[in-house]
């Protein structure tokens, strides 16, 4: 199943400047593993080293907070759109 | 830059020059700005503006912030809270009224130091992604600096600030979402455009601000620490940097070494720091807000675990109430003391009655409680429950019926 990543620029540098890529997988879990099979070194920036998403990472599957979802486990269906976003933001 | 020399993440420690960035390249966490050690006194304070820009060596601006064009924030009343403290049965209490800056919240602050960065980076447009107070600070600062703004806000906010931002001129945006959806989204037009988003690509700096109202505290309580202060609990930034301020001042030798507990107060419509703390636990679920306090309604608080650290290392607690009990804290402090809070200080002050009622803060406990906004951009709180006492007509018998009634 393909789906496209939108790509923080913090992590472009891995994606030769690209904002959007397309990866493979039938969950989240499954598509960040094949993402760094593409750029490789890209999944350790977005998880940790016990396998868990960073605590500073939000992902979006299809626009929600995976958070609310699965987690890691969260399906990522043939098209999802998948963001990854520094969760420093606002307040 | 003044004494800032560099960012630094908070968690990875890994260095970054003072550009506009805000997370670590390295592990996505957020970063944070290094200062050398500057000579500071009381003296150089004192003698310093009527402003927040007395204490501008301890942030990250050029000298002379107060000479160049900003609204010039800070220096807002610490009431001492004698009425609230005996409705309240506590011994001494005082209130830091931030609804007493420019556009009414300490939002001001945070924007000053944001706003000096961007000019500094050379930015023209300053934007942000608000709940409303910053909205109203953005967009003024950038018609005071002469800056264009945009403006992100959720489309549900209250009637009163959206109006206190329009009027100022600027986009102003409002979203169909929540303030993390808008949060979100500004994270990812500020990745494409030369702006200055205050909370996003300047939050190192624009973060810094908020020591200020810690400062204050302290040289207004004449020159010492409280035991205890209760913050709102949006983002957990302000609660953090009040903790840091009280740090810096006692390593600075400013203030005697004392250990002030530091307390979170949110709404329990919107309440997953408080959660997290009576879970035990360092990360924070986020959540979907729903409460009259739109000002602290962030489902998804970046400095959350942060604020969770500092309240534990204090000995303090995060706490949260009922939108009723908001409703009932705004009418508290404004009956006690004539202070008309926004949401945000009725959460405050029912979260203080709380804490005491729980023994979590003991009624002997000097307290300084944090008010962030103006009750006049949150009237839709508290409308419903407020009005006039009678209506007649005027006639001079109507009115003496009338009172005799209230009389009685």
């Amino acid at each position: 199943m393909s789906v496209n990543v939108r790509i923080p620029t913090i992590l472009r540098t891995y994606t030769d400047g690209s904002a959007e890529v397309s990866a493979e997988g039938g969950d989240l879990r499954e598509v960040i593993a094949n993402l760094d099979e593409q750029f490789p070194g890209i999944a350790a920036r977005v998880i940790d080293e016990a396998g868990q998403l960073r605590r500073f990472v939000n992902v979006y599957v299809d626009d929600d907070d995976v958070r609310f979802l699965d987690g890691l486990g969260t399906p990522t269906k043939d098209g999802a759109s998948v963001s990854i976003i520094p969760a420093v933001a606002g307040g | 830059m003044g004494s800032a020399h560099s960012l630094k993440c908070r968690e990875c420690s890994a260095r970054y020059p003072l550009d506009a960035s805000y997370a670590c390249v390295e592990c996505f966490g957020p970063l944070e700005v290094c200062y050398d050690r500057v000579p500071i006194t009381r003296d150089s304070i004192e003698s310093g503006p009527s402003s927040m820009w007395r204490y501008e060596a301890l942030l990250p601006v050029a000298p002379g912030a107060g000479h160049r064009p900003g609204l010039q924030p800070g220096l807002t009343p610490l009431v001492r809270a004698d009425n609230l403290a005996a409705a309240l049965g506590a011994r001494a209490v005082w209130v830091k009224d931030d609804s007493g800056n420019p556009t009414h919240s300490f939002k001001d602050r945070v924007v000053a130091v944001a706003l000096e960065n961007a000019r500094r980076l050379g930015f023209t447009t300053i934007a942000c992604a608000s709940t409303g107070n910053l909205a109203n600070a953005v967009a003024a600062a950038a018609a005071r600096a002469g800056l264009e703004s945009v403006v992100f806000v959720p489309s549900n906010l209250e009637a009163g600030k959206i109006v206190t931002t329009s009027v100022y001129g600027g986009t102003l945006v409002a979203i169909n979402g929540t303030y993390d959806d808008v949060n979100r989204l500004c994270t990812e037009v500020a990745a494409g455009r030369d702006w200055g988003f205050v909370n996003v690509n300047l939050r190192p700096y624009y973060a810094e601000g908020s020591k200020t109202v810690g400062f204050e505290i302290a040289e207004q309580l004449g020159w010492r620490l409280p035991d205890a202060v209760v913050s709102p609990v949006a983002s957990g930034s302000l609660l953090t940097k009040v903790d840091k301020a009280f740090r810096e001042f006692t390593e600075l030798g400013l203030v005697q070494g004392h250990a002030t507990r530091m307390f979170g107060a949110q709404a329990t419509g919107c309440s997953p720091v408080a959660q997290a703390f009576r879970a035990g636990q360092d990360v924070v679920r986020p959540v979907k807000p729903d409460t009259i306090a739109k000002s602290l309604a962030i489902g998804n608080p970046a400095d959350g675990p942060y604020a969770l650290d500092v309240v534990r290392r204090t000995g303090g607690a995060i706490a949260d109430v009922s939108d009723a009990e908001v409703i009932e804290g705004i009418g508290l402090l404004a009956r006690t003391e004539g202070i008309f809070a926004e949401t945000a200080g009725g959460v405050v002050v029912a979260t203080y009655r709380k804490l005491l009622a729980e023994g979590l803060i003991d009624p002997a406990e000097e307290v300084v409680l944090l008010n962030t906004g103006d009750g006049l951009k949150t009237l839709d709180a508290v409308q419903p429950t407020h009005g006039p006492t009678f209506t007649i007509s005027p006639s001079f018998d109507d009115f003496e019926d009338a009172y005799r009634q209230v009389e009685s």
